[in-house]
């Protein structure tokens, strides 16, 4: 797998993906900024979010303790996997025990991380993805590149020839003069998977959450193949890791709000799902939950690092991320891509690869992932903390430099202020593209406008009027509807602008 | 096929005292005394937005979802039901045991009642399903079914490509933190908002791939 710079070059050269991957993560923003503006408690239910994480995480050995309490009670049985050859090795154990040949498989991350197809085949097992982006990534032997929308990479064209050249393979082929609507499209996989579904008696699954008073798992999705994987099969097997757990049912009622929205931008996803052991006479009556470590334990040890385990799969911070817009999820070289991936990949496996160690980097430290986060999880911070760890290591020396010069900009107030006078000054002389080998950079990025003003110098002059916080201008306006005011203001503000600076803020 | 051995993976092996050292190894920072409940969690958030009345809402979200609403006072359940099954030219409907009689006193349609005997292939073979529900909130145009009264199992409001649902006025919550303590959660439950959709093409949205295509909701009032 290359480091992720690499990665990103040949992948930002793709005008193609770009193309998609823009439109798909700017639609997705949208709906959901318009979904969480329904909600005026957000900040509050995301401060809960947060707290019920912290509050698992922070006694996990407890709340594991009670959940398999509760998951055997009802009927099911707990298995503990330390790793993925132990997780693998427990479920094709259980998969043969059944003496079975095929799985349905609702969409896992925990089951991609592990591998578990893989091991499943080695096995003499086939596992069939149902999601129908994980059906496309799978009959076209591709990767995931979304923790959403996993073939958001692929647009109709595509997906049309990877059905029509592989569903054969697999099962029901697809209709001979199948177009590429995507309702036609939809269609072939529902007559595809319908026919698996009714006849596969071994299904597994990840989980969104796993309550540990009540011993219920809880699977969030859209089309309806969970269900089918939930319901149909007479045994189930959860692969799961041990920080979905939550510690009680009341405490739903916080993430059954905070992930729709924050995911697909909807106010609820068409299906949920719940199930507490197994029930007589209706669904699988056989169930086994796999509480999955891989790691977890190396980033619950991080107590810097440790945040990124209250990440509920979300994908807001995919969306938003300028770095994930333009690179795409496969650059990030590991089942979890864009910002939550660049913290949480180099924690599960450590950054002792050129790959792992390059992913704290993949970021513009923008702050956008930690603002969309649901369950605030402050992914620059990690970012940084992950940074120094690599940075102690010998090597890396281009960021060095680099952070070198910036630190001799920052180093001095004065320094810093002359740099972005100069900056804002040259604004009008920007191009859209740069000239000479500078194009190679602007031809799959777009160069930031430049603001008329630093918000140093805008809060010189403005701060000690006090309205930063209340009704905060735009720089510009302020400085076309009172020219003098602010020239003066500037000047006369000088000397005394930091600590008031720091004191306007409180 | 793979000979290589399962050591160690049983149930009950060493792994779960391994992963749990592990766990309290790395939670070394948190004091000893310290309990669970002492870590704080702010509940400041609202139980209910107050985003309009109940019913009204329901609908609302439900339409959002391209979902089939009707409303009817309890007298004219029957003739509702009648009226949207025989557009949809449905020729046999599979519905819970315990569903009402007085709800199909008004139809032709053949009604198939399931005591859990039908095979997938028959509900695979039926043109439809009519049940009740448990619990429907408006906020986000949920309907709730706990397998309890009117219901069925989860298998027969999955597999037939079209429901019809009846919610009873008195079933709406506001929103989902009213929800939940009305459900159990040991038994399966299946929230349900909007028919089966994907946005997996180019983010299009498709009603319907594996879940009923078409829902239609009777909110009796």
């Amino acid at each position: 797998m290359p480091a992720f710079p690499e990665a990103a070059r040949t992948a930002t050269r793709d005008a193609q993906l770009r193309h998609n991957l823009r439109k798909a993560t700017h639609t997705i923003r949208d709906k959901r900024d318009a979904v969480v503006a329904e909600l005026d408690d957000w900040s509050r239910l995301r401060a809960a979010g947060k707290a019920i994480k912290d509050r698992t995480l922070r006694h996990l050995d407890h709340y594991l303790e009670r959940l398999e309490e509760s998951v055997t009670a009802a009927g099911g049985t707990v298995h503990w996997a330390a790793d993925a050859a132990e997780a693998n090795a427990i479920v094709t154990g259980l998969v043969r025990a059944t003496g079975e040949r095929d799985v349905v498989k609702v969409k896992s991350m925990a089951t991609q991380e592990i591998e578990l197809n893989e091991a499943l085949a080695e096995a003499g097992i086939t596992a069939y993805e149902t999601d129908l982006a994980e059906l496309i990534v799978q009959l076209s032997e591709d990767l995931p590149s979304h923790i959403l929308v996993p073939a958001i990479h692929r647009n109709r064209a595509e997906i049309r020839e990877i059905f029509r050249d592989r569903m054969a393979a697999w099962g029901v082929p697809a209709p001979d003069d199948l177009g590429d609507d995507p309702r036609a499209l939809a269609e072939a996989a529902r007559v595809h998977l319908r026919e698996r579904f009714l006849r596969t008696r071994v299904a597994v699954s990840g989980a969104n959450f796993a309550v540990a008073d009540t011993g219920t798992l809880v699977v969030l999705e859209s089309e309806g193949n969970g269900r089918m994987c939930l319901t149909l099969p007479r045994t189930l097997i959860s692969v799961v890791g041990i920080e979905k757990v939550v510690p009680t049912w009341s405490d739903l009622e916080v993430f059954l709000q905070l992930l729709p929205r924050s995911s697909t931008g909807e106010r609820m996803n068409p299906y949920t799902s719940t199930w507490t052991g197994v029930t007589p006479g209706d669904g699988p009556q056989e169930f086994h939950l796999v509480l999955l470590d891989n790691g977890r334990t190396d980033v619950l040890a991080d107590t810097v690092g440790r945040q990124a385990l209250r990440c509920i799969r979300c994908s807001a911070c995919l969306n938003i991320c300028p770095v994930y817009e333009r690179a795409g999820g496969h650059a990030y070289g590991s089942v979890y891509p864009g910002p939550i991936g660049a913290i949480l990949t180099p924690q599960l496996r450590g950054t002792g690869s050129a790959a792992d160690a390059a992913l704290p980097y993949a970021s513009s430290l923008c702050g956008a992932c930690y603002e969309v986060c649901p369950v605030a999880i402050d992914i620059p911070e990690v970012l940084v903390h992950l940074r120094e760890e690599v940075a102690a290591r010998p090597g890396h020396l281009g960021e060095k430099a680099a952070m070198g010069a910036a630190g001799w900009v920052f180093e001095g107030e004065r320094r810093l202020g002359a740099a972005q006078r100069a900056v804002s000054a040259a604004r009008s002389l920007v191009p859209r593209r740069l000239p000479g080998p500078g194009a190679a950079w602007t031809d799959t990025r777009d160069i930031p406008p430049i603001p008329e003003e630093s918000f140093r110098s805008w809060w010189r002059r403005e701060g000690r009027h006090g309205r930063a916080e209340t009704d905060a201008p735009a720089p510009g306006q302020v400085r076309r509807e009172r020219p003098e005011q602010s020239e003066q203001a500037e000047r006369s503000e000088r000397p005394e602008q930091s600590e008031r600076g720091e004191d306007g803020r409180r | 096929m793979s000979t290589s051995p399962t050591r160690g993976t049983r149930p009950g092996g060493g792994s779960r005292e391994r992963i749990l050292a592990r766990v309290r190894a790395a939670l070394a920072d948190v004091p000893a005394h310290e309990a669970p409940e002492d870590v704080a969690v702010p509940r400041a958030y609202t139980p209910a937005h107050g985003q309009g009345a109940t019913v009204e809402l329901l609908v609302d979200r439900l339409v959002d979802y391209r979902a089939q609403v009707h409303r009817a006072a309890p007298g004219e359940l029957a003739e509702r039901i009648g009226l949207a099954l025989a557009h949809r030219r449905a020729q046999r409907v599979v519905v819970p045991a315990d569903a009402p009689e007085e709800w199909f006193a008004r139809t032709a349609t053949t009604i198939v009642r399931d005591g859990g005997g039908l095979d997938v292939a028959e509900l695979d073979g039926m043109d439809g399903v009519v049940t009740g529900c448990a619990v429907a909130i408006a906020e986000t145009g949920t309907i709730v079914l706990d397998t309890g009264a009117a219901q069925g199992r989860r298998a027969l409001t999955l597999i037939p490509d079209y429901h019809l649902c009846v919610v009873r006025a008195d079933q709406i919550v506001d929103g989902v933190p009213q929800a939940l303590p009305r459900l159990d959660p040991a038994r399966p439950l299946t929230w349900i908002s909007g028919p089966s959709a994907t946005s997996d093409i180019e983010l299009n949205r498709v009603e319907g791939v594996h879940g009923p295509r078409t829902l239609e909701v009777v909110i009796v009032e």
